[in-house]
């Protein structure tokens, strides 16, 4: 097997081990999905005009909860100084837990998006792009999240320092994900956020590996 | 680009920043002293009325916020290429200038927003890119905070302001695809600008004001920056 095979495997193993951090994400989706409605009101004409963007924000900050553990698990163990004197350049270390976290977390959440936007009264027409924006988005929020979480390794408050960093960094997607739903809701042409939502997302798969390798590195150092 | 490598000098850069930083303070009073008086003096505007002269305050300072991301991000690159120490204090001692001016740009624009929109706030495409830019420079500051030590402080920001230059344009655009109420652009137009000379003038010079004031601010940030690790470095070897 390949040494990104291997990588990818010890990546989903630990992901699905012990913790259990996938339903852990979707927990916390769920918690902010219930929240919602006990804060802007129950009626449904209100609820069904923010649900799509609200299914999105709480995309957004369920895919934080993860991020800390991302690199740090290797980092405090030591792990991460094997996987640096390994064969496998840091980049491909990077892009391996990324692309992990996305399958782990980011898919189950993707699936559990559109739950939340009909629950809270969203146009079920809307279900196949709500699920789909959110896999594509899903991929920028591991990719982008990634920096954020190898910028802060051994640094004192790990998880809240990661959300101040990533959050301004997600604008885009939150924005071109959730306006897509949005233009699709309004009888307007969704194709163009979602494809530019594609491309930011293949952007950060593409630079974001780097930027997450020198900060491994530099934390190691 | 040979002043800057002339510059690069840490010795050569006190020496010359000792006699240009209080210079280039001097130049900024002097332009904002005349500035100011020529934007108070306008007349007020037929639509806007006094508030216009809001505008002296605001662009400028918008202006400056995003200078000071390119300054900061021009010198991340410095830094994490030629691993040079200047470029490092440099970078970090624009963060919070940067902060600050961006602030200010966010005040002012929500003071005039209030008389002139009825709100002091607009979720609009330019305010929330400008949002956006602050929150950065928080995010910069908080990471370079959290990290003791200051040369892997100084690269993990270096990386961070790297990334945010890519993507800053990006939440630029995104922002201005998602809604745009805001004016357009009235200064930079073709076939000269929009605006009457008479408020030109006093935007021109207090333009030039805020950014000889930053480039005083800078350097003087630059030198203690400096002062500080050697204050540091001292410290270690006295302990010694």
């Amino acid at each position: 097997m390949s040494g990104f095979g291997v990588l990818m495997r010890r990546e989903l193993a630990l992901a699905w081990g012990r913790g259990g951090g996938p339903v852990v994400a979707v927990a916390f989706y769920a918690c902010v999905a219930t929240l919602l409605p006990l804060a802007v009101g129950a009626s449904p004409q209100r609820l069904a005009a923010v649900a799509p963007g609200s299914a999105w924000l709480a995309l957004a900050l369920a895919s934080l909860l993860s991020l800390e553990r991302l690199f740090e698990r290797d980092y405090e163990d030591g792990a991460l100084d094997l996987l640096a004197l390994g064969p496998a350049p840091l980049e491909i270390v990077a892009v391996a837990k990324c692309l992990a976290q996305w399958i782990s977390t980011g898919l189950p959440l993707a699936l559990f998006t559109p739950v939340a936007a009909t629950a809270l009264g969203a146009d079920p027409r809307l279900i196949p792009l709500t699920f789909a924006s959110a896999v594509l988005g899903g991929l920028g929020f591991a990719f982008v999240g990634g920096i954020g979480a190898a910028l802060s390794l051994g640094t004192r408050r790990g998880g809240v320092l990661i959300a101040v960093i990533v959050l301004p960094l997600f604008v885009p997607l939150v924005i071109l994900g959730a306006g897509a739903i949005e233009a699709l809701a309004g009888g307007l042409n969704w194709t163009p956020g979602f494809l530019l939502l594609g491309a930011y997302s293949l952007a950060f798969m593409g630079l974001g590996p780097f930027a997450m390798a020198a900060a491994c590195r530099n934390a190691l150092a | 680009m040979g002043m800057i490598t002339a510059l690069a000098n840490p010795q050569r850069f006190m020496t010359v920043s000792r006699v240009a930083a209080p210079i280039l303070a001097a130049i900024a009073v002097l332009l904002a002293v005349v500035g100011l008086w020529l934007g108070f003096s306008a007349p007020p505007d037929y639509q806007q009325g006094a508030t216009v002269r809001i505008m002296f305050i605001h662009v400028p300072a918008a202006w400056l916020g995003m200078f000071a991301y390119a300054c900061l991000a021009g010198s991340s690159f410095f830094g994490l290429i030629f691993r040079h120490s200047l470029a490092d204090a440099a970078a970090r001692a624009a963060a919070p200038l940067g902060a600050g001016f961006t602030f200010l740009a966010l005040v002012t624009g929500s003071f005039w927003g209030r008389p002139m929109w009825g709100a002091w706030w607009v979720w609009d495409a330019r305010l929330t890119s400008f949002l956006v830019l602050f929150l950065f420079y928080i995010g910069y500051m908080a990471l370079q905070a959290s990290i003791d030590d200051e040369a892997k402080a100084a690269r993990a920001g270096a990386i961070l302001a790297l990334v945010g230059a890519i993507n800053l344009p990006i939440v630029k655009y995104s922002v201005d695809w998602w809604n745009s109420l805001h004016q357009g652009e009235s200064i930079f137009l073709k076939g000269g600008p929009a605006l009457a000379p008479v408020y030109l003038w006093p935007l021109g010079l207090m333009a030039f004001a805020y950014t000889f004031g930053f480039l005083a601010l800078w350097m003087t940030r630059i030198q203690a920056e400096i002062w500080r690790r050697r204050a540091g470095a001292l410290a270690v070897q006295g302990a010694r």
